[in-house]
């Protein structure tokens, strides 16, 4: 008996190592994959004009991969900075001032909307955000755009992530005790003063985290973007510019015009630059905890 | 619930004149008829107590029957609480806080909240007691400074931490923190401090200093400390108000209620509590 235990307690720690180690050799794998795959292109092209180079023509063996990386960052970020005010406010809003049958109501709805594919977004986006773009804000800042942009993509993604920040804000605010907040009442604070000055500090860590998974996850995505950003090669100069990003040029391209030389290590390139530049999120974000924790 | 009634009527004239005794000394605190319930649940009832100034009064009473929430009342953390309806009235200074145009935040200012365990805010040891000082309008750098020594000094916690004051308040001790909690609430100059079991998370040393620091105090405050442990409420109390299942069930000067114990459950409590 005693000994059966044992063994079952020893063995369930083995697998639990196992599956961890897992865990942790699949990025590994994946990102030495990537470079092994990518490497041939390495051979004839430099690092700094394949990232930096914005002349992307693959039939004459060039490979500027800068417009892509323009097009994902500049998506990304304007998806980021949409959430920022609208994901805390409205978490704020949830854990610290509405009724509690409001938050019991709004948990299922953001798990419905964190459910839904991400190509229902991009068609949603098709019919509504692209032309909401091209027939009233470009003309409103007196633009000519098609729609089909880096702002369509950005607000495409900016709803799509809002489920998934929104669900990690309101798990930051709820792991605030009452009793700090009941604290910095009793010494005279408001609701506000308090939700300001304790729980945006305490949960300061929590909060970036979530906008920084939140970062990753929106580099990423590909299909809705893909459906809104326009998939133009080019150095966007204004948000109504259409762009391409990087998810959207190696789902677009991968498997076709395999013909051409060093095409499929360019795709894989494509890949390996996006698993670093979100390696790279990663470790600021990493970074801005540490030194918010410090405090 | 069946066994306390009575006792509680059989005593009532006796309560009052106790009542009255107790109002003799300058109140500070007076609550009258005082209901509280949740939904359905009735938590106080009818809670009628004189707390006079400069003295420590001790609320001694079972798990659940309602301490926290009597001092949540008196400065209005009940607020938080939508489910809790209250009745009755609070007057401190006179003022009825339950009925009263006064803003809540002046009100609080007047209390000093202990909690169970010590909730220091997220920011440095300094911060943390310049932070009320902020809320109360003290802007100058030179008047903070000198207030968070003064009162970091008042909690005995000064030299422990005097080298670190822009260091994280969550890296001191448990009981460092309760006395920062301590500071951190006299920092505000109130009348009153309100303490919900302060030293029940503490290691015996901790609360012996916080148990000091109340008999010290108490020349200056007025303290509301809330305990089941009934030794620390023979070393501290000058009134005791043993509560059982939402009511008052026995009440007055310290010495007297513990010479002689007049509601049985009283008696037993104390039986068991040796
Ligand atoms: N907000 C609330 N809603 C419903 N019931 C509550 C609430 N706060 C306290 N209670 C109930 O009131 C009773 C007294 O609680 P409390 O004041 O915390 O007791 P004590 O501090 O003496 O242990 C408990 O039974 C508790 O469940
Ligand atoms: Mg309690």
């Amino acid at each position: 008996m005693v000994l059966s235990r044992r063994l079952v307690d020893n063995l369930s720690s083995k697998w639990m190592l196992s599956c961890l180690i897992f865990c942790l050799l699949l990025p590994l794998a994946i990102g030495t994959g990537l470079v092994l795959k990518s490497f041939p292109l390495f051979t004839n092209h430099p690092l700094g004009s394949l990232i930096f180079s914005s002349n992307w023509s693959p039939s004459d063996g060039q490979f500027g991969f800068w417009p892509f990386i323009l097009g994902s960052l500049w998506v990304t970020i304007i998806a980021i900075i949409i959430c920022i005010p609208l994901c805390l406010l409205a978490a704020i809003y949830l854990t610290q001032f509405a009724p509690g049958w409001m938050l019991k109501f709004m948990r299922p709805v953001i798990d419905i909307l964190a459910g839904i594919p991400s190509v229902v977004y991009g068609v949603w986006g098709l019919l509504v955000i692209v032309p909401f773009v091209g027939d009233k804000l470009a003309p409103y800042f007196g633009v000519d755009s098609l729609g089909y942009s880096i702002l369509a993509g950005g607000l495409v993604l900016a709803v799509m992530s809002i489920p998934y920040i929104l669900n990690m804000l309101l798990e930051v605010f709820r792991q605030i005790p009452v009793e700090l907040g009941e604290a910095s009442l009793s010494l005279g604070a408001t609701k506000w003063e308090t939700i300001k000055h304790v729980f945006l500090r305490k949960g300061s860590s929590g909060i970036i985290s979530a906008y920084g998974l939140g970062f990753s996850k929106a580099l990423g995505e590909t299909m809705a973007v893909l459906m809104v950003v326009g998939n133009v090669v080019q150095i966007p100069q204004s948000v109504f510019d259409a762009g391409y990003t990087l998810p959207a040029l190696i789902a677009n391209n991968y498997g076709e015009m395999m013909s051409i030389p060093s095409y499929d290590s360019a795709l894989m390139f494509g890949a390996l630059l996006l698993f670093v530049i979100i390696l790279l999120i990663n470790v600021i974000f990493r970074y801005i905890i540490y030194k918010s924790e410090l405090i | 619930m069946q066994t306390t009634t009575p006792i509680f009527k059989t005593n009532h004239v006796e309560r009052e004149t106790k009542l009255h005794a107790v109002a003799m000394e300058v109140p500070i605190v007076d609550i009258q008829n005082l209901n509280v319930s949740a939904r359905k649940t009735q938590i106080l009832k009818n809670i009628n107590i004189i707390i006079p100034k400069n003295s420590i009064t001790v609320l001694l009473g079972p798990s659940g029957c309602g301490k926290t929430t009597l001092l949540k009342c008196l400065n209005r953390l009940t607020d938080l609480y939508s489910d809790l309806h209250l009745t009755g009235s609070i007057k401190i200074d006179g003022d009825d806080i339950l009925n009263t145009k006064i803003d809540i935040t002046h009100i609080r200012q007047k209390m000093g909240l202990l909690l169970q365990k010590p909730y220091p805010l997220p920011m440095s040891i300094y911060e943390n007691i310049a932070y009320g000082l902020r809320l109360k309008g003290i802007r100058k750098r030179s008047v903070i400074s000198e207030k968070v020594e003064k009162h970091l000094k008042e909690v005995a916690l000064w030299d422990e931490v005097k080298d670190r004051l822009k260091s994280s308040a969550q890296k001191l001790s448990i009981g460092q923190q309760q006395r920062l909690c301590l500071a951190r609430g006299l920092a505000v100059e109130p009348e009153i401090i309100l303490a919900d079991e302060p030293t029940s998370a503490l290691d015996p040393i901790s609360s012996r200093v916080i148990e000091e620091e109340f008999l010290k105090l108490r020349n200056d405050y007025t303290i509301i400390h809330v305990t089941h442990i009934l030794r620390q409420a023979r070393r501290l109390a000058d009134y005791v108000v043993f509560m059982y299942y939402g009511e008052i069930v026995e009440y007055g000067p310290a010495d007297e209620i513990f010479e002689t114990p007049k509601p049985d459950i009283l008696k037993e409590y104390m039986k068991v509590g040796h």
